[in-house]
């Protein structure tokens, strides 16, 4: 007897297609745990540097700079790590090789979106970042102690805020990706992006010790809803209006990156050639 | 003893030539340098926008770290890194044997196969960022800060290239190492700053465990005057010490290549 045709509601099947990438994701990463390990800890170098740099600073002015305490410091980079590690997406990088060899084709096949199948693929790995970063986390707490004292739906709001980081930089570098269609090298453009990233969006620094002019310039970009957003919502005591109205930002950009992609796709893959694939 | 000089040479004309052809890349190159001075500068001018000095460090000392720190990174991505990243790739794939067969030192031919020309211009950048800094020194640099600048960056460079040579030759046990270049240009970012500022524990493994107090902050250390004959003669000793460990340690390693190849 032939199985007769499912119906399947296309929503039902993207969750079905979110949880088998999740699953694929999470079985590729726990089989490279030292790997994994050893980028993790690249990556905590970071944020390390930029919280004793800071710290030696706040220390020298008598316990903190611009309002920011010694501990808070400690709690916003520490914090940061977490972020970090939610922020990793499917770089332009990765578009560059899908292309460039034509691994693109076979997934052209599919019917799927393939940046559907990044994201669910880069969600399953969240659940594996996050056991491995809590160990970290832990013995960072112990050497810098951070202070902070976030309120029931601070908490609420920040775990919320990480979906939306993740899908914010994941649109934004799909947009990216998308543009070696046209060049085969998104080096140099991902990097001013990275750069102005660092600067933008609270990586580096807090927003608030950054000049004037750069927070009114971050104000209408989408860089900080994925780094600064998330942590202060955690750790900097932000008014009820703030965190959510920093969620109905979030949810703003995601539109708009959502359409960015969607326009630029259209455009994109009918450029699209490959010998074999 | 020359033998190694001429070697050296020998590839780095080969990487020249194999590089020139695609000159693209050194604008390339000259764009990502720019990109990282500049977030580098901003920082600077952030932190002294609150403070006076770090930690003792006055501006222009700061900004002398920064550019050693630039410098070094050219000199590990043109001369160190490239031909190590070859080394573990020949051992993974046992192709290694073509190097085995040659009429060579092992050890040095491994460690110069691979020179990368456009990645020294971050050599250059660093070096007008330390001229710049020397030029806004208060106390200015003699002849013999400046001797001990150069003999501090050459000892520097050699512990980063036995460190690199040590964790390279992990390879021959444990196959996929792949992350430890990621691993190492994080802690690497480290040395932006003078080393003193870090807590003691993290400040005495990045001194001995992976070198970046003796490649960057020492030399920094000579340039400003901070720099004690006892300091000098620790990082000789140790550097020597490294050479000879790291060495005979890949030779054990050598011991246990079976090639795949052939």
């Amino acid at each position: 007897m032939s199985a007769s045709p499912r119906l399947v509601s296309p929503l039902r099947g993207l969750i079905d297609v979110y949880v088998q990438e999740a699953k694929i994701a999470i079985a590729e990463q726990v089989q490279y745990r030292v790997a994994n390990y050893m980028y993790m800890l690249g990556m905590v170098a970071e944020p390390i540097i930029y919280l004793v740099v800071w710290q030696t600073v706040a220390e020298q002015q008598g316990g903190s700079v611009a309002g920011i305490t010694s501990g808070q410091f400690a709690a916003y980079y520490i914090v940061w790590t977490l972020v970090r590690n939610i922020n990793i997406v499917f770089t332009p990088y990765g578009w560059e090789d899908r292309i460039r060899e034509g691994r693109l084709s076979a997934q052209l096949l599919r019917p799927l979106f393939p940046i559907v199948e990044d994201l669910g693929f880069f969600l399953g790995w969240k659940p594996v970042v996050i056991v491995l970063w809590l160990p970290i986390a832990a013995f960072l707490s112990l050497v810098f102690h951070p202070v902070l004292n976030p309120t029931p739906l601070a908490i609420a709001v920040f775990a919320v805020s990480l979906l939306g980081a993740y899908l914010i930089r994941s649109l934004n570098q799909s947009s990216l990706g998308l543009i070696t269609f046209w060049t085969t090298r998104v080096g140099p453009i991902f990097q001013l992006y990275i750069a102005a990233e660092l600067l933008l969006s609270g990586r580096l620094v807090p927003m608030t010790l950054m000049p004037a002019w750069v927070q009114t310039l971050a104000n209408v970009l989408p860089f900080q809803w994925t780094f600064g957003f998330p942590i202060e919502a955690l750790v900097g005591n932000l008014s009820t209006e703030a965190l959510l109205g920093g969620l109905a930002m979030q949810l703003l950009w995601i539109v708009i990156g959502s359409l960015l992609v969607r326009v630029v796709w259209r455009f994109a893959v009918r450029r699209y050639s490959a010998v074999s694939g | 003893m020359l033998r190694p000089l001429r070697l050296t040479w020998l590839f780095f004309r080969i990487g020249a030539l194999n590089d020139l052809q695609y000159r693209a890349n050194f604008w390339l190159q000259l764009l990502q340098s720019a990109i990282q001075l500049g977030t580098g500068l901003a920082v600077l001018g952030l932190i002294f926008s609150q403070t006076s000095a770090l930690n003792g460090w006055s501006q222009p000392a700061l900004l002398a770290v920064m550019g050693v720190h630039i410098l070094m990174g050219g000199v590990i991505g043109s001369l160190i890194q490239p031909s190590m990243e070859r080394l573990r790739q020949d051992i993974r794939e046992g192709t290694f044997d073509f190097v085995l067969t040659k009429p060579e030192d092992v050890q040095v031919l491994a460690s110069v196969r691979e020179i990368r020309i456009w990645q020294a211009v971050d050599v250059l950048v660093g070096l007008v960022v330390v001229g710049i800094a020397v030029a806004q020194l208060e106390q200015g640099v003699g002849p013999v800060e400046a001797a001990a600048f150069a003999g501090a960056l050459v000892i520097g460079g050699l512990m980063i290239y036995s460190f690199w040579l040590v964790v390279t030759t992990v390879a021959f046990w444990i196959v996929r190492i792949d992350e430890i270049a990621e691993l190492f240009e994080g802690l690497y970012q480290s040395g932006r700053w003078p080393v003193t500022i870090y807590p003691g524990w993290l400040r005495i493994s990045l001194t001995f465990l992976v070198p970046i107090a003796f490649a960057v902050t020492v030399p920094a250390q000579a340039l400003t005057q901070r720099l004690t004959p006892d300091a000098f003669a620790l990082a000789l000793g140790f550097g020597v010490v490294a050479l000879v460990v790291s060495r005979a340690f890949f030779r054990i390693g050598l011991r246990r290549y079976s090639g795949a190849s052939s």
